[in-house]
This record gives C-alpha cells, sequence and structure tokens, in this order.
C-alpha cells in the first residue's frame, strides 16, 4: 500500500505542503477560550466564554463542510527534509507555554471577576476542551525519538493532569491496537460511556504495569522519580496546589472539570479512532502488524490543521515516528465521513453513532461478525441484529 | 557484538551499548532481550522483526 503512494508521488513537480502556513495556527487558536473571555467582557453578554465550544462542535464541522478533504502525500523523496524542518517542529514547541497560560489566565479570571454559574461553566469546559488539545500536542511530541521532545510532551501533559498517557499511548495503545487486548480500542457495538469506563482505568493500569516492568529491569523502584507515569505529576500537583492557593477554592471545581473535560476529548479521540477494527491472528499466535486499515481516517483539511493531523490516523499508527507533516492519505482506508469534532458529538448519541458508523465497520470487515472488535457484552438480540446486517449486502 | 534494527522506525539495538532506558546494560546479548519485547520507539514492531545489521552502517540507539 505504501508503495502505491509513493509511486503516486514521484515525477511530479516539487512537492508543495498547501498547509504549510496553515500549521501556524495551531498556537493561535488554542487562544481561543482567552477571546470569548475578551468579547464576554467588552459586550457584557456571559454567553462569549462559550465560544470555544460553539467553535468545536459547530463551526468546525461546518469548516469541514466549506473547506473540504485534501488527499495530498509528500513524495517519500521529500519526507526528509521535510522532517528537518525546524519551521514545524517550532509550532509544537510553541503550543507548551500557551497551553499554561491559557490554563493560568483563565484561572485568574474565574477566581476574580464576578459571574454567574453558565458563564463559570461557559470558561471551564472552554479551557477544558483546550486542555485536550494538550494531550494532542502531548501525542505529537512524545511520539518522537529526541530528548527534548520527549520532555517537552510529559510537560505537556502535565498541564491537564493526564502525563500517565506519555507511557500507556507509546508502549501500550500503539503495541495492542486494534485488538480486544487495547482498553483505548473501542468494540462495535459499545457506547462511548460504557467505553470511558473500560478505557479511563484500564489506560492508567497498563501504564503503571509497563513503566514498573522497565523499571524492574533497570532495577529502580517503582516508585522513584525514574518512573515516568509519576515524572509529570511532579508538575501537576505543584501547579495545581498553588492555583488553589492563589486563586482560592473556585480552584477545587475549575480544575478538576477543566481537567475531566481534557480527558473526555481525549476518550473520545480514542473511541472513533479504531471503533471495530480488528487485527487478525497470525500463525505464531502474534497479531498481524498494524497497517493503515486498522485506523479510521480523514482528510478533512480545517479539523486536521488544528489537530496537527492527527485525523491521519491510519499512517500514523502504521508509522507513529513519522512527522506531523510528513503523514499520508492511503486509497481504500476505512474512512469517517466527517472530521474528529461532529464524529465526537455523534459518539455521544450512541444510536446516531451506531446508525453512522456500524455499517461502515461491516463494510470494512465484508460483513465477517469474526474479522471485527465485536462487544462480548452485547446482548444475544443486538448480535443476532448484526449478524442479519451483516448478511445485507453491503450499503455504497 | 550485533546491532539490530526495527524495520519499521529504524531504531537500532547496539549489543555493545545496551540500552539504559529500557534496562538493557552494555553488553545484553539479543537473545537475553525478552521476546515480547516491542521496539521502544515505535511499538508496530517486536523483537522477531528485528533484523541484524551490517557493521559500519548504523550509528547505535537513538540521542539522549
Amino acid at each position: 500500500m505504501s508503495d502505491r503512494a509513493v509511486v503516486a508521488g514521484a515525477g511530479q513537480e516539487p512537492y508543495i505542503d498547501r498547509k504549510r502556513w496553515a500549521w501556524a495556527l495551531s498556537p493561535i487558536w488554542l487562544c481561543l477560550p482567552l477571546m470569548g473571555i475578551g468579547l464576554a467582557q467588552a459586550t457584557g453578554v456571559g454567553a462569549w466564554n462559550w465560544l470555544t465550544l460553539v467553535v468545536w462542535y459547530v463551526a468546525l464541522p461546518l469548516a469541514d463542510l466549506a473547506i473540504g478533504s485534501d488527499s495530498n502525500n509528500p513524495p517519500e523523496s521529500e519526507v526528509p527534509r521535510l522532517e528537518r524542518e525546524s519551521y514545524y517542529r517550532i509550532l509544537t514547541y510553541l503550543t507548551v507555554p500557551v497551553h499554561y497560560a491559557i490554563l493560568i489566565l483563565a484561572a485568574w479570571y474565574v477566581a476574580t471577576q464576578p459571574m454567574g454559574v453558565a458563564s463559570f461553566l461557559g470558561v471551564t469546559l472552554s479551557v477544558g476542551l483546550i486542555s485536550g488539545l494538550a494531550i494532542n500536542t502531548g501525542h505529537e511530541l512524545g511520539h518522537k525519538k529526541t530528548a527534548l521532545e520527549r520532555h517537552l510532551a510529559k510537560i505537556v501533559l502535565a498541564v491537564v493532569g493526564y502525563g500517565h498517557f506519555f507511557v500507556e499511548h507509546n508502549r501500550g495503545h500503539h503495541r495492542d491496537v486494534a485488538t480486544p487486548e487495547d482498553p483505548a480500542s473501542a468494540r462495535l457495538g459499545e457506547n462511548i460511556y460504557a467505553f470511558a469506563l473500560r478505557e479511563l482505568p484500564g489506560a492508567c493500569r497498563r501504564a503503571w504495569r509497563s513503566e514498573a516492568e522497565r523499571l524492574a529491569r533497570r532495577g529502580n523502584r517503582a516508585w522513584s522519580l525514574d518512573n515516568e507515569v509519576l515524572q509529570p505529576l511532579v508538575i501537576t500537583i505543584p501547579l495545581y496546589a498553588a492555583m488553589v492557593w492563589v486563586f482560592g477554592p473556585i480552584m477545587l471545581v475549575f480544575l478538576p472539570l477543566q481537567a475531566a473535560f481534557g480527558w473526555w476529548q481525549l476518550t473520545s479521540a480514542n473511541f472513533i479512532e479504531h471503533y471495530g477494527l480488528l487485527r487478525q491472528r497470525v500463525a505464531d499466535g502474534r497479531y498481524e502488524r498494524v497497517r493503515p486499515e486498522h485506523s479510521w481516517n480523514t482528510n478533512h483539511i480545517a479539523t486536521n490543521v488544528i489537530l496537527f493531523h492527527l485525523q491521519r490516523h491510519s499512517d500514523h499508527h502504521a508509522n507513529p515516528t513519522r512527522r506531523y507533516q510528513s503523514l499520508r492519505n492511503f486509497d481504500g482506508l476505512p474512512a469517517l465521513p466527517c472530521g474528529y469534532p461532529a464524529m465526537f458529538a455523534l459518539s455521544y448519541l450512541p444510536w446516531g453513532w451506531r446508525r453512522v458508523m456500524d455499517h461502515r465497520v461491516l463494510a470494512w470487515a465484508r460483513g465477517d461478525l469474526a474479522k471485527i472488535n465485536v462487544d462480548p457484552r452485547l446482548s444475544a438480540k443486538r448480535r443476532a441484529r448484526y449478524a442479519a446486517l451483516a448478511a445485507e449486502p453491503a450499503r455504497p | 557484538m550485533t546491532r539490530y534494527r526495527c524495520p519499521g522506525c529504524g531504531y537500532v539495538y547496539d549489543e555493545a551499548r545496551g540500552d539504559a532506558h529500557q534496562g538493557f546494560a552494555p553488553g545484553t546479548t539479543w537473545a537475553q532481550i525478552p521476546a515480547s519485547w516491542p521496539c521502544p520507539d515505535c511499538a508496530v514492531h517486536d523483537k522477531a522483526d528485528f533484523t541484524p545489521v551490517d557493521d559500519g552502517e548504523a550509528r547505535g540507539a537513538r540521542p539522549r
């Protein structure tokens, strides 16, 4: 599959990254909660405090519709140059202090300015959404091989109190993706709420186990500062404690709420990224190698720019150390009909989600339920319904 | 002493250097690496997928 993409890119004009300058929006658009606060202050209309949520769940899906998709790939010959360019790296570095600034400025605002419950909630959830994007930045940085980027990944994950992601994602989710063993891969028929209850504790446990195993090999204790699950907490705990001390007891609501909503953004992404997809076991008992077909992909431009190409998820899982600017589209990938924000919103309505996605999963598996990661907790009735759906001719 | 490379991301395990972060002391032979050990950089490939590297080609483990 990748060979085809290479051939398609060969012998053409010099490659131009059409998103090149758009990537620069990443650190800027994180400031949306502050823009909302500014507009609320200037106009006296508290609803502006909800701006970030409206942009994410409404305006960005519309922007995806208006701007459309882009299946443009860099030719392989250009990738080494593209990966070396410091421009792309600097943007990911820049987002790190921006995340800290947003959290602290918004905290100052809710702690010192008079406001109603609705405005407070709007600001807190807006910050939470941006904290979710801190996990996205931590994701991009955490996959890289340089020590600087790995440190920055832990630092940015500490903003949202989700530091264990650094270990869990790279050594857990990527190893087990699209198998029943993975708490961060959703199963056919599973709804996002049941998934969250499996994913959140499952990810913590797997991170701890994997890190304890590594530390045991090194002869270190699990409860030590060598533990990469604990290291980010060395930032999170003093930071949050200082904020409670400086900004007062309102932080005891603000901080957990924004962090939980940030985690929820990650849960939403994990839920949609591999829903129902399954790697088969091969002769030696191992799972087949991760291929692009084991992740749902989408090429929508507006949301890909906001998310450092996270939605080109198929290539990301097949080649996790590739930098965001080099991620490719392939023909015949399982594709989401919309970008992440719209799919997140859809997943919150399990009936609607199943209606849009289940027939896509069945088409991906060519109607063979044995090739799908099916929720084992499904009732016999639901199973029978899937069997009937599988027997139907595929929808276009 | 031999080096082994991940065919996906290019990570190289060097028996002479080991990999301190992974807990493999210098001199840890490939045979001593657990069979289920995944590539520490990409986790797409595991030990069985690694291929020996000709001498003079690879530069050793990732910068740290």
